[in-house]
């Protein structure tokens, strides 16, 4: 059972990856995206991460997400024109691509040769209240830190977004 | 027909390598789109997939600080999105266009 929801969704997440690159206009980019971000959260909970597929449903495609179909539609560029930048990039960067999919695969089968079975249920310490617990004690400055820098992104944009004064 | 012979669990190492083909996926979008939104979509997929690593990592160890990592990760792609989008609102208000090998006032 978890083999099959691990490759179902591990398979809906790279489709709709792949369509998040291919697609020609930022709309159906950005809703493919939000496939890619639920599909995570199920894997998130298969892994025992029950905070963080939570959090990952609200904050990124939720918030984030949210954000971005707002930002698309105001500025409404429609679909993307042909690119210029020439068939070089693409001849030099996709067999690059490639070698590098190909030796982290190669790394990763014999860096990891017998990795623990994933299986559902097995690790339990990502609730809430283990987060929490581990978020207010070891983790107390780089959170109290976060809260500084989610200030200096308000401040951000809030001067990028203002109506110049004339 | 025999039923296909489904394994009951997977190994941790092929969420490892999901997460490494949804990074590649975003950097071939991030080098070949060419609209300033997509490539900054192809960003936030590459942080996702980085989580992903870090959750199965923190599960091979049985510790919750990669847990801990992911949802920092979150915060800071929380923060870079609202900058980044105001920065992509005020470009296209001052030039009118969101292709990024138009957007080249730096180059020399």
């Amino acid at each position: 059972m978890d083999a099959i929801l691990f490759f179902l969704f591990a398979a809906i997440a790279v489709v709709s990856a792949i369509n998040v690159v291919v697609q020609r206009h930022p709309i159906s980019s950005a809703l493919s995206l939000v496939g890619v971000m639920g599909s995570l959260a199920v894997l998130y909970l298969l892994l025992g991460a029950e905070f963080i597929a939570a959090a990952q449903m609200i904050v990124y495609a939720g918030a984030i997400m949210v954000l971005f179909v707002f930002v698309i539609m105001l500025l409404n560029t429609g679909a993307e024109q042909s690119s210029r930048k020439g068939k070089v990039l693409t001849i030099v960067a996709m067999p690059l691509l490639v070698i590098f999919l190909g030796v982290v695969s190669y790394i990763i089968q014999r860096g990891f040769p017998d990795s623990p079975l994933v299986k559902f249920g097995e690790f339990t310490g990502g609730g809430p209240k283990d987060v929490g617990m581990a978020l207010f004690t070891r983790y107390l400055l780089p959170f109290e830190v976060t809260s500084v820098l989610i200030l200096i992104a308000i401040i951000g944009a809030v001067v990028l977004a203002r109506k110049e004064m004339e | 027909m025999p039923p296909l012979p489904v394994p009951a669990a997977v190994p941790l190492s092929y969420y490892l390598i999901l997460s490494a083909v949804l990074f590649a996926l975003g950097v071939a979008g991030f080098l070949f789109r060419r609209s300033l939104i997509t490539v900054f979509m192809s960003i936030e997929l590459m942080l996702n997939a980085v989580n992903l690593t870090f959750v199965a990592f923190s599960y091979q160890h049985k510790q919750v600080d990669g847990h801990l990592f992911t949802f920092f990760v979150m915060v800071v792609a929380a923060a870079e999105a609202a900058v980044g989008l105001a920065i992509i609102l005020t470009v296209y208000k001052n030039r009118g266009t969101l292709a990024v090998d138009e957007i080249d006032s730096l180059k020399l």
